[in-house]
């Protein structure tokens, strides 16, 4: 490491919060919108990007100092499409449900341009200690975004959290939650609520630096 | 140069091996299990697939579904054909006879979320139901008319086509496998 850059504990943090991959970063917009109608739905894709993500980031940071820049890329697509495909195996295996209902959104992970940003921005240039610590942060950012879409839109949309009934008896289901639309507008709305906290917390920081 | 490209590209072509051979592992040891998991969801299926049919035994390569006192009710098949995407699996359900369809079902396919992945819908499967098998069937962009008719995905016609296919094909197969005496 020639450069000095944020210490692995930092980038772990960063992840979750200050460079959350969806709301900070807005990237991996795919299963964000798809696959977040339900929670159970949304937290097995996060586990499966969480795998991906970080075997991706230790193994290019091993193979880092024999990485060729002008194929760099390849090497980076064919590790994550191999990572992906054990675990759309393991998926079919063991949570065959859950492999139908999500479908081609697991073979997609390959695309999600989250993995391939840690690998090119983090794992081809630091140590594995780091390369690991990125990856669990923003696998844990990423399934913490996932988890307050799919909590919106799976209480207002079927009255339920994790398929338990969570909403008084009379609840009337808000079908469009549940729909594409639905994603759409819960994430607009997050994010949005998310930039205006970031703002409000900015301008403290600054009055507070003046005074 | 020959070795320059070699030199180049020795990571990428050693990563491909190790990788294909990781896979052709993990392939091996969750194989039987997959399969399992799709017996049973097929098993489960069959009364959706075959009116009247409550089990069905599985011999060369059909499942011959019985009623809940023993009769034969028809028959289901497994089959797999090249999708938009990728592999598709099906079920297709015939009567006793295969002069009809009595279902489909699509047990495996990663086509277009949103557009050819609709072919797993029960409104579009339903078309098929009721057809006979002495035409072949037809994907027409519009209202479907005529008996052999099956209206197309909106914007997925190779994924409708291709479900199309499979089960022409595999009706006209078993007909004459039927006709033949080889169940």
């Amino acid at each position: 490491m020639t450069e000095k850059g944020p210490t692995p504990l930092e980038r772990f943090i960063n992840g979750i919060l200050p460079e959350n991959p969806v709301y900070r970063q807005v990237l991996g917009m795919c299963p964000t919108l798809a696959v977040t109608n339900g929670m159970k739905a949304a937290m097995t894709m996060a586990a499966a990007v969480a795998f991906v993500l970080v075997c991706a980031n230790i193994l290019t940071s091993l193979i880092r100092n024999l990485l060729k820049p002008h194929l760099r890329i390849l090497v980076f697509t064919l590790t994550i499409a191999t990572f992906v495909t054990v675990a759309d195996r393991i998926i079919a295996a063991y949570m065959y449900d859950m492999s139908k209902q999500l479908g081609p959104y697991i073979p997609l992970i390959i695309v999600n341009c989250i993995i391939i940003c840690r690998c090119e921005v983090c794992a081809s240039k630091q140590n594995v200690l780091t390369a690991a610590t990125d990856a669990l942060g923003q696998s844990l950012g990423f399934a913490l975004a996932l988890a307050s879409i799919a909590s919106v839109r799976e209480i207002l949309g079927s009255g339920s959290w994790f398929g338990i009934e969570v909403m008084p008896a009379g609840w009337p289901d808000w079908v469009v939650m549940v729909l594409p639309p639905g994603a759409f507008l819960t994430l607009g709305l997050l994010l949005g609520a998310a930039n205006w906290i970031g703002e409000l917390a900015a301008r403290r920081r600054t009055t507070q630096g003046v005074a | 140069m020959k070795d320059n490209y070699l030199k180049q590209a020795w990571l990428v072509l050693l990563l491909a091996l190790c990788f294909g051979g990781v896979l052709a592992g993990v392939e091996h040891s969750l194989k039987g299990r997959i399969d399992e998991n799709k017996k049973a969801d097929t098993l489960g299926q069959i009364p959706n697939l075959v009116p009247g049919a409550v089990s069905a035994s599985f011999s060369n390569g059909v499942y011959r579904a019985v009623t809940q006192n023993g009769d034969h009710a028809g028959w289901v098949l497994l089959v797999t054909g090249q999708g938009f995407a990728d592999k598709v699996e099906l079920l297709l359900g015939l009567n006793a006879d295969a002069s009809q369809i009595t279902g489909v079902y699509i047990l495996d396919q990663k086509e277009t979320p949103g557009l050819g992945n609709k072919i797993v819908e029960d409104e579009w499967r339903a078309q098929f139901a009721g057809k006979s098998t002495q035409q072949p069937l037809e994907i027409v962009k519009r209202k479907a008319e005529k008996d052999n008719e099956i209206e197309a995905v909106t914007g997925a016609t190779i994924s409708s086509e291709t479900v199309k296919d499979m089960v022409n094909r595999a009706a006209a197969d078993f007909r004459r496998q039927l006709a033949s005496g080889g169940f």
